[in-house]
């Protein structure tokens, strides 16, 4: 073992590397691997062409989260759509795989679930068919996004070859003042670096805010560290993470519980460590930020002006920013601030649990949706919908005229048939602002929870500061 | 099926410069439900190719006559970022593309592309925009993406090969047409091993 101060990534890698021939990649062990209906079908028939069973069920988490129908059940679905569902009921039927099925009181999206049952844990490996596999880094774990090959590789042998990725220190300083959340912290991120800034690269985020931020919010951030081009985020695991993780259905119990605490503790980055990058962002200095493009990178401070294409020297960068702010039909040199919004989406494995909603709904508490805004909340799963309900915050949605939904992905990713309309301007809490990915022709601005809430109240982009009290 | 395969490729080209080109844009997730591989290349690129009454935009790059029959595409930088889904290759070569040149590709995408014997090219920044000014030049010009030699490269006429960095391993597997899960299973010992020893 090497005596040098290692990373938490280095850490998490050399617990795992199973084998590694010189010129090959590594074969890394995955503790844990997450499917989904979307990217899970091909990978499942290449197991059935050569006659293999997935090798370690008990490691494998089924869900249905991407192409479910928010309301109305399978009868809901398109014909594609059911028959990809029934297919991974099938698939995990006959390999004895868990499955979070549609009817499942717990079902959900699949990086809410696994916190939330307890299968994510500090120290682990975990993949799956999905880039915010990201997410589970929040809990000191190494989660990446694979494809559908790799998806099959792991069901087949539980192990991926992988070549070793740098690692990119994000160190949040300071404060956050009220009004701004971690949404608008890794929105920061993205607008500095750009959407390649974190290629090659694990992100791992330190400092002061990332410390202060509950585990909602550290999910939030590594989420969207595959919007910078970074395959994982991680944060080291602290008390906070324990306390999330215990009692959890899936998580240690009594002396197991100890031990697994007592490993965790030694995974934080030693003293001394290095990266090969590092990037310093001042918390305190933060507002909210919205996206005024098409991709997440494109993002600025709620109160500043959309950057001008002239103000480029690279000529493919400003026929980029052209194209985009054409889609958007948006104007350089203005603010966002006033501009007519149609829809509001609440929901995505970026910003759809409990104290999401929670912010949303304590600002438009007593307010109503504008008459121009139709504005849908999706729980992040059942259980995070039953939680809400349980402390009212249906009631505050839905006596402002929004719509209250099943958990899903919806219209993150527009499969379900929740989705915008051609030409339709959507505030929206979920990590992507790709061209038609809420729909074809629709125009996505992300932003945090309370800058959505801002403007399904005000039915315009609004600053959210200049409504609380 | 068998691994694929890849030695060398004389081929015209198709250039979409634009920068950041996500897997959305490559492929819509609504495209996503099927439980295949085949048939996605007639989606490939939908939203730009096609107008909304599905008719094809003849200004978009994949409609000219002159794209018909291309194999590799000059992209922009960072090509394939955002959704790790696999079907962006699958639709990139469901059209009957091969290579794809840019001078970064997001990571996901890249490790997905060699698994489909779809070579992500990577050069340097001047290196592309000489490619791009000679193909602006002769839009049928052939470019040749060669894995054979010690060093994979790049070449066209009148240009000398340029060398570009590719994953030896994954390079071997295309070469020889190496199964990756084979030899992932062939280490089952040390699997098993490994599996003993973290209980
Ligand atoms: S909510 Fe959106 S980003 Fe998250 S897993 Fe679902 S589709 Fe992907």
């Amino acid at each position: 073992m090497s005596q040098n101060p290692r990373t938490l990534f280095q850490k998490i890698w050399d617990n795992h590397v199973v084998a590694e021939k010189p010129g090959a990649p590594a074969v890394l062990y995955i503790d844990l691997h997450l499917v989904h209906e979307v990217t899970s079908p091909q990978a499942f028939s290449t197991l059935k062409s050569r006659g293999l069973k997935v090798r370690r069920p008990d490691r494998t988490v089924a869900t249905m989260d991407h192409s479910i129908p928010t309301r109305g059940g399978y009868e809901a679905a398109d014909e594609m759509g059911r028959i990809q569902l029934r297919l991974l009921e099938s698939n995990a039927g006959e390999n004895n795989v868990r499955l979070y099925g549609l009817n499942s009181v717990e079902r959900g999206i699949v990086h809410v679930i696994g916190p939330e049952q307890g299968f994510t844990q500090p120290g682990m490996t975990i993949v799956c068919g999905d880039s915010h596999t990201s997410t589970h880094g929040a809990f000191g774990a190494l989660g990446f996004g694979i494809g559908t090959s790799e998806v099959g590789h792991v069901l087949a042998t539980q192990c991926l070859l992988q070549r070793k990725a740098k690692t990119f220190e994000v160190r949040v300083d300071g404060k956050l003042r009220p009004g701004v959340t971690a949404k608008d912290i890794i929105l920061a991120l993205l607008s500095r670096i750009g959407v390649g800034g974190g290629t090659g690269h694990v992100f791992e985020y330190t400092g002061e805010a990332i410390r202060a931020a509950d585990m909602e919010g550290r999910m939030t951030i590594c989420n969207m560290s595959i919007e910078g081009g970074a395959r994982a985020g991680m944060v080291a695991p602290d008390e906070k993470t324990f306390n999330f993780v215990h009692g959890r259905e899936f998580a240690p119990k009594g002396a197991d519980w100890d031990k697994a605490v007592a490993r965790w503790r030694t995974l934080p980055s030693d003293e001394g460590a290095t990266y090969d990058k590092t990037i310093t962002i001042d918390a305190s200095a933060l507002e909210p930020m919205v996206t005024f493009g098409t991709n997440p990178g494109q993002g600025i401070a709620i109160t500043a002006p959309v950057p001008m294409p002239s103000s480029l020297s690279d000529v493919n960068e400003r026929a980029g920013l052209e194209k985009a702010l054409a889609y958007m039909k948006l104007e350089p040199g203005k603010t966002l601030l006033g501009q007519p919004v149609d829809v509001v989406f609440l929901g995505s494995c970026t910003n759809s649990r409990l104290v999401d909603l929670r912010a949303a709904a304590a600002l438009m508490g007593g307010r109503k949706v504008a008459s121009n805004v139709k504005m849908m909340v999706v729980p992040g799963s059942q259980s995070v919908k039953k939680a809400a309900e349980a402390e009212g915050l249906d009631k505050v949605f839905k006596d402002a005229g929004a719509d209250w939904r099943e958990a899903g992905c919806s219209m993150c990713i527009a499969m379900n048939g929740d989705q915008l309309s051609p030409g339709q301007l959507a505030v929206s809490t979920s990590n992507r602002n790709f061209e038609g990915r809420q729909g074809k022709g629709g125009r996505t601005v992300l932003a945090s929870p309370l800058t959505a809430a801002a403007a399904a109240v005000t039915g315009k982009i609004t600053d959210p500061r200049t409504l609380m009290s | 099926m068998p691994a694929p395969e890849f030695t060398t490729l004389t081929a015209r080209c198709v250039v979409l410069p634009n920068t950041d080109v996500d897997t959305d844009q490559i492929i819509p997730a609504r495209f996503l439900k099927v439980t295949d591989k085949l048939g996605l290349g007639k989606s490939l690129f939908c939203d730009w190719r096609y107008f909304d009454d599905g008719s094809p935009n003849p200004e978009f790059v994949l409609n000219k006559p002159e794209s018909q029959g291309a194999e590799i595409l000059v992209a922009g930088h960072n090509f394939g970022c955002g959704s790790s889904r696999e079907h962006a290759p699958w639709a990139l070569t469901g059209w009957g593309l091969r290579a794809v040149v840019s001078t970064m590709f997001a990571d996901i995408f890249r490790s997905n592309c060699l698994k489909n014997g779809f070579v992500p090219v990577t050069v340097e920044p001047a290196v592309h925009v000489e490619l791009v000014a000679a193909l602006a030049k002769d839009p049928n010009m052939p470019v040749t993406v060669d894995l054979t030699g010690d060093a994979a490269t790049v070449s066209w006429p009148g240009r000398a090969p340029v060398a570009f960095p590719i994953d030896p391993f994954a390079r071997d597997c295309l070469l020889n047409g190496v199964d990756e899960l084979g030899y992932i299973q062939a280490l089952e010992p040390q699997i098993e091993a490994y599996e003993a020893a973290h209980r």
